[in-house]
């Protein structure tokens, strides 16, 4: 479908304005990227249901409404405000709101020599050069629509370089925060992040908002470029309101024995749909996508991972945890890619869910696309309720009904957050989904407590 | 006034009526053991006193230290003073063993309106009765029963009772599959248990763990109810003559009191 109407005249005005607005501090191969890239999103238009890749998730919503680039460049938003974002220890904590950079309530204390963190649109404009050689290079602007938009009116976010054997220890924490004032607004955070040959870096993403719940569309892409035998988390945590359309793509370029791993936690947004997408370029290189996603009322929460191993002996492993409840619906759309030079592939797909209502819904899709012949591919979904008998053992023992369930559900969580190191980042990610589920409805569906007939319901294959 | 006290229980559990009328008197300090065959509601009237949605009363009272029991929720049964020793205990992935027993006894305390115990405060008592039970304290730092082998999961249930002190302890086929030295062990846990202020009431197939915990009141059931109750002796002729007899005679007086 291609952008019609009413449609192509917003994305087309705001587009021509904005590149009125950068014209003098563009260097010309970022001018012909943006241009290229909204070209491309002009003809093929944002996706439908037809299209196999959103067959779950359908994006009408983006398209109905009037999304503009924000106007005001200054938002009144104190550092006191902050606070509940606040992660003790990180290594640097970078703020955006509304898609700029806000260097007042930023902090960079804790850098180490030959690491950089910077604005994006800061290095566009004293440094274009340093990003020449990775910006744009990775991201699919020909697959994925919303990377094209990305693109188009990529200007700001993080630039992160991390320098050969240099390792930081602590996490950078990147803070998104949506403070619209009464207009729909629309922000494509773009982020740029490189790590050297055997250096070692952990990246948080977090999506927040404050303020009024007006529509916010978000739509960022991170490209991360991941040096030989180096080790990288990167972490996404979204938790916006619910009037938020929140598009996110991990483009994860991995080099020889580089070891990424990419945690999402799911957490909050209205619809939702985040994409992993690593590229195992070089051989030996091992990728853990590990994902938790809890969704409540008409929460859309759809998980897309493209796995593409084109090396042999790469390892790569998805696990995604669900929690739903409400009318919400979750997506788990696994695709692995084992291209023919990929011998010795070790590649595996575990999705597990639990429905708490009648109403919430997942769709699991496995998808193998496997070209070698010497590889380990496995995949499995399951879909369950909250184990009758594990919470007839805890009350039994004196622990009242909502408290169980409650510690049932942090148990099941808890398998994502237990794939992450224990460090600073994992005790505030382990906050995040304990606030998270004290919002999940105690009570117990309708049809179920008194029925004889639910005993031994349990998981249930389903792929 | 007896701690517990069963009257015409009935019972079904998806829709099969298991317990046809039973009655039982328990009071504080004694230790009753109740055996039957398979199938003639042990363990029904074990979740029934652990208060299991799915089992069904369909007549009866039961009312525990002068409260109607059937009036209340599995939590508050618990708070109230009854345990119940799984005869196949559940495995909780991603629940630290140690965690859970401190929220339960927490969960306990809260009720009866005594402070809760802080992780402190806790690790004396949760070590001493580790020992008595030959625990080893790793196992607490694992998840409720996860890879716990079948002796180890029972020995943890009684390890729990110790823990929680219960007024009423009912402890469902605790024996069942243990090697000697686990009965013995799971033995001693269950007499340091005995108590003036306390009832056991051990459910079991088999007459061996009475050899070490001396029962003061055995009772047969068989098909629904009661058939018989007696000393201790009682045990040692069942293990002898078998419960055949028995079946016998309630299928030949069923229709009387159907």
């Amino acid at each position: 479908m291609a952008v019609q109407g009413s449609q192509l005249e917003n994305y087309l005005g705001s587009f021509t304005q904005h590149a009125k607005d950068v014209a003098r501090e563009t260097p010309p191969w970022l001018r012909e990227l943006r241009e290229s890239a909204f070209a491309r999103f002009c003809a093929v238009g944002f996706p439908t249901t037809r299209d196999e890749e959103w067959r779950f998730t359908n994006v009408a919503g983006v398209t109905r409404i009037p999304f503009q680039l924000p106007q005001e460049t200054k938002v009144p938003l104190a550092l006191s405000e902050l606070m509940r974002w606040r992660m003790f220890d990180s290594a640097a904590r970078i703020v955006f709101v509304n898609g700029r950079f806000t260097p007042r309530l930023s902090t960079c204390g804790r850098l180490p020599d030959r690491v950089i963190v910077n604005s994006l649109h800061s290095e566009i404009v004293n440094r274009p050069e340093a990003l020449a050689d990775h910006m744009g290079h990775y991201l699919d602007i020909e697959r994925d629509p919303f990377c094209a938009l990305n693109t188009a009116f990529a200007e700001d976010g993080v630039f992160i370089y991390v320098n050969r054997r240099t390792v930081l220890q602590q996490p950078i924490h990147l803070l998104f925060i949506s403070s619209p004032s009464g207009m729909p607004i629309m922000t494509h955070p773009r982020n740029l992040i490189v790590i050297e040959d055997e250096g070692q870096a952990s990246i948080v993403e977090e999506f927040v908002s404050c303020g009024t719940d007006t529509p916010v569309f978000v739509n960022a892409a991170t490209e991360l470029v991941v040096g030989g035998n180096a080790v990288v988390a990167h972490t996404m945590i979204e938790r916006e309101h619910l009037q938020t359309y929140k598009l996110s793509t991990l483009r994860i370029e991995q080099a020889r024995s580089a070891n990424v791993a990419s945690h999402s936690l799911l957490l909050g947004g209205g619809l939702v749909r985040n994409n992993v997408h690593p590229v195992l370029a070089g051989e030996g290189g091992e990728c853990v996508i590990n994902g938790l996603f809890i969704g409540s009322k008409r929460q859309h929460l759809d998980n897309y991972m493209l796995v593409e191993h084109c090396s042999p002996h790469c390892t790569s492993r998805q696990f995604y945890n669900g929690i739903l409840e409400g009318q919400a619906h979750g997506v788990f759309h696994g695709r692995i890619i084992v291209h023919k030079e990929a011998q010795k592939t070790d590649a595996k797909q575990t999705n597990r869910t639990l429905l708490l209502s009648d109403d919430a819904q997942i769709n699991t899709k496995p998808q193998l696309e496997i070209y070698a012949d010497d590889v380990k591919c496995t995949h499995g979904a399951t879909i369950g309720q909250i184990e009758e008998d594990a919470l007839f053992y805890l009350r039994s023992r004196g622990i009242r009904e909502g408290e169980a369930r409650r510690l049932l559900l942090e148990a099941f969580a808890g398998e994502c957050l237990d794939r992450m190191k224990r460090d600073t980042l994992h005790d505030y990610a382990e906050t995040a989904v304990r606030a998270r589920l004290q919002l999940v409805d105690e009570s117990m569906p309708p049809e179920r407590g008194s029925s004889g007939e639910e005993q031994g319901r349990d998981w249930q294959e389903v792929g | 006034m007896s701690l517990l006290e069963i009257k015409g229980l009935h019972a079904e559990v998806g829709g099969h009526e298991i317990l046809k009328g039973l009655d039982l008197t328990v009071n504080a300090g004694e230790l009753h053991s109740i055996m039957g065959p398979n199938g003639s509601g042990k363990s029904t009237l074990a979740q029934v006193l652990a208060r299991r949605e799915s089992y069904h009363v369909t007549a009866g009272t039961v009312t525990f230290n002068g409260k109607d029991l059937l009036a209340m929720k599995t939590e508050e049964a618990a708070c109230e003073g009854i345990f119940m020793a799984f005869q196949y205990p559940v495995e909780i992935p991603g629940i630290g063993n140690a965690h859970f027993l401190r929220s339960a006894l927490n969960a306990i305390r809260k009720y009866r309106g005594i402070d809760e115990l802080d992780a402190i405060d806790f690790l004396p008592l949760f070590r001493e009765r580790l020992t008595l039970l030959d625990m080893d304290e790793k196992l607490m730092s694992r998840s409720v029963n996860e890879g716990f082998s079948g002796g180890e999961k029972k020995r943890n249930e009684i390890l729990q009772m110790s823990v929680l002190e219960p007024k009423l302890a009912i402890l469902d086929e605790t024996d069942s599959g243990l090697d000697i030295d686990a009965l013995r062990i799971v033995a001693q846990g269950v007499n340091a248990m005995r108590d003036p202020n306390r009832a056991i009431v051990v459910v079991t197939h088999y007459q061996r763990l009475l050899n070490y915990v001396v029962p003061d009141c055995v009772h047969v059931l068989v098909d629904g109810r009661i058939v018989r109750s007696g000393g201790p002796e009682l045990a040692m002729e069942l293990e002898e003559r078998g419960y055949g007899g028995y079946e016998a005679e309630s299928k030949h007086t069923a229709p009387a009191t159907a």
